[in-house]
């Protein structure tokens, strides 16, 4: 169950989305999703389909971990999907029963909708699965560096987000071991009401936050014993530098955002 | 005898459909024996914990079955807590499965969830606490106040306290010094010898198999190596040393002289057989 909670995993690779500098893949990201919400007919998300596509295939990450990840989201698209079959004004599918409540326009936005949450989830899903945590906030730094003129902790937060994530699988399984630890104790997570599933909680919140105390203490102790201190003068191992094939797909990218504009505006 | 516990052809595969996709467990069988001491062995990685979290159901095999006394665990998902209360399993570390105010509470968590009475509960937490070596004045005690030795005492004391038909410890004496580890040993000797509860014990150390084990089980890259009585596994020394394992010391020592030309025996595991086996020599030397 808690194995299907795939952010921020990261599946090693060499490819070509995986050799591009994180700024790139966070901007392209970002033209992605506008891309996604210009979009308007089904054509045009066949384009953005196709280079969604094209990217799962450089990157060779299974089909399998991408439809994984959209499991604990299955509730929201069915929900929106039946949300826009039924509450949409237009000509009835057909005059009997329930159908009467469902429109061809209601279908048409609901098949749209469910479309585009699932292709922002994976197109995202990809650069994380790509990207190591330590590179995707290293971009992050990178590109919110502007923002330290504003007085804001930029390199702290990345720092702090950088660790969150480095975190979570780890968190995960220990869940998973205090989980089985209570289990063979007879514990039972699946039966009975509301209060007494809170209640069977318990017994994994307790040590799970105090091993995540603890941890918490022992990295702040790792890092003062090696001087650690953020922000000014501060250097990188690795640093970043574009490549020509950043730029390249970056311009991809943008040309994308640009074709959604105008395949809008010409009603296609 | 019928085996109380049978793995049969059991294979595990971990994160299925992803580049980190592996079977930890590989096609393996073996019998658990009742009322026996069993160790099991093996190098880092060779699937020793998750060959055991499938003899209590907490692990679903990818294939192959588990029968618990001629039936598959897995015959009715829905028992599967009845399985669990009967193969009791205390987990590596476990004292970060504690979690209640007192030390008597969380003990009590097991036998608690097997909806007990409440003098039967009672009765079995101090019992339970007493073979592991827990004084009552400790039971009234915040399990976050004790030692590490301690807690890990308190976390067995909690799977004892079920009266499981079989105890299965997963490297019990990891991370404790000498001492610590000895007394562990010697109390799960004791309830092994009291209670003739089958006892299954998970560890890295041949010394500790060496010295309280009845029959070996020795795993490597997720199958059975070998299986059999301690002496009839350290007759293969060679082959245990290939794979990474340690022999005991005293076989060692044996195996040393034997090499010099003793006529000595190269399967002995215990100091005791070692001297006697040396006394022999002497004598028949002075014999001849
Ligand atoms: N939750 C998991 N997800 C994926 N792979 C796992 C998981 N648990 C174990 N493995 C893998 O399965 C293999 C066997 O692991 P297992 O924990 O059973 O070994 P072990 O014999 O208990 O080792 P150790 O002596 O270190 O405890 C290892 O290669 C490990 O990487
Ligand atoms: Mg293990």
């Amino acid at each position: 169950m808690l194995k299907d909670i795939t952010l921020g995993q990261f599946f090693p690779g060499n490819t070509l989305v995986h050799r591009l500098d994180p700024r790139t893949k966070l901007a392209c990201v970002a033209l992605y999703i506008v891309a996604l919400f210009t979009a308007k007919s089904f054509l045009a998300y066949g384009v953005i389909a196709v280079v969604l596509l094209l990217s799962i295939r450089t990157s060779r990450v299974g089909w399998k971990a991408l439809t994984r990840g959209l499991k604990p989201i299955l509730i929201i698209l069915v929900f929106t999907a039946a949300m826009n079959l039924f509450f949409n004004e237009g000509t009835p599918i057909a005059d009997v029963w329930l159908l009467r409540r469902i429109t061809w326009e209601g279908l048409e936005r609901a098949v749209m909708m469910v479309l585009r949450i699932v292709m922002l989830i994976m197109g995202t899903f990809l650069v994380t699965y790509t990207t190591s945590p330590i590179r995707l906030t290293d971009g992050l730094e990178a590109l919110l560096n502007p923002l330290k003129k504003l007085h804001l902790p930029v390199h702290e937060l990345a720092m702090m987000m950088s660790i969150a994530l480095r975190f979570i699988p780890t968190l995960i399984e220990e869940t998973d071991k205090i989980m089985s630890a209570q289990k063979a104790r007879g514990a039972d997570f699946e039966s009975g009401g509301i209060f007494q599933r809170a209640r069977a909680l318990v017994p994994i919140l307790v040590p799970l936050f105090i091993s995540a105390f603890r941890r918490a203490d022992e990295l702040a102790t790792a890092m003062e014993c090696r001087c650690y201190h953020g922000g000014e003068g501060r250097t990188k191992l690795h640093v970043l530098r574009y490549e020509k094939r950043d730029y390249a797909v970056m311009a991809g990218f943008a040309l994308l955002v640009v074709a959604m504009i105008v395949m809008r505006r010409l009603g296609l | 005898m019928e085996p109380i516990i049978r793995v049969n052809n059991l294979t595990h595969t971990y994160s299925v459909g992803t580049p980190f996709e592996r079977s930890a467990v590989d096609g393996l069988c073996m019998d658990v024996l009742p009322g026996e001491f069993l160790g099991i062995i093996g190098h880092t990685g060779s699937g020793k914990s998750t060959l055991i979290q499938h003899l209590n159901g907490l692990l679903k095999p990818t294939a192959g079955q588990i029968l618990l006394d001629g039936r598959d665990i897995w015959e009715n998902p829905k028992e599967i807590r009845k399985v669990r209360f009967q193969v009791g399993l205390v987990f590596q570390y476990p004292e970060y499965q504690l979690f209640e105010e007192t030390v008597y509470k969380d003990i009590a968590f097991g036998p608690g969830n097997m909806g007990l009475s409440r003098e039967e509960i009672d009765r079995r937490v101090r019992q339970a606490a007493a073979f592991v070596g827990l004084s009552e004045d400790m039971l009234e005690k915040s399990p976050f106040e004790l030692s590490g030795g301690q807690k890990r005492r308190v976390a067995i004391a909690g799977v004892i306290a079920m009266e499981p038909k079989v105890l299965i410890l997963d490297e019990p004496t990891a991370g404790l010094d000498p001492a610590g580890r000895e007394k562990i040993l010697s109390q799960l000797r004791a309830y092994h010898r009291e209670k003739g509860t089958t006892i299954l014990l998970v560890s890295h150390s041949m010394e500790e198999i060496a010295q309280n084990a009845d029959r070996i089980v020795v795993l490597k890259g997720g199958k059975c190596l070998m299986s059999g009585t301690p002496r009839e596994v350290f007759a293969r020394a060679e082959e245990l040393e290939e794979v990474g394992l340690d022999i005991p010391q005293v076989t060692k020592v044996a195996l040393a002289l034997r090499r010099r030309g003793l006529d000595i025996d190269g399967a002995v595991y215990t100091v005791e057989e070692l001297k006697n086996a040396l006394l022999r020599l002497k004598g028949g030397a002075s014999h001849a």
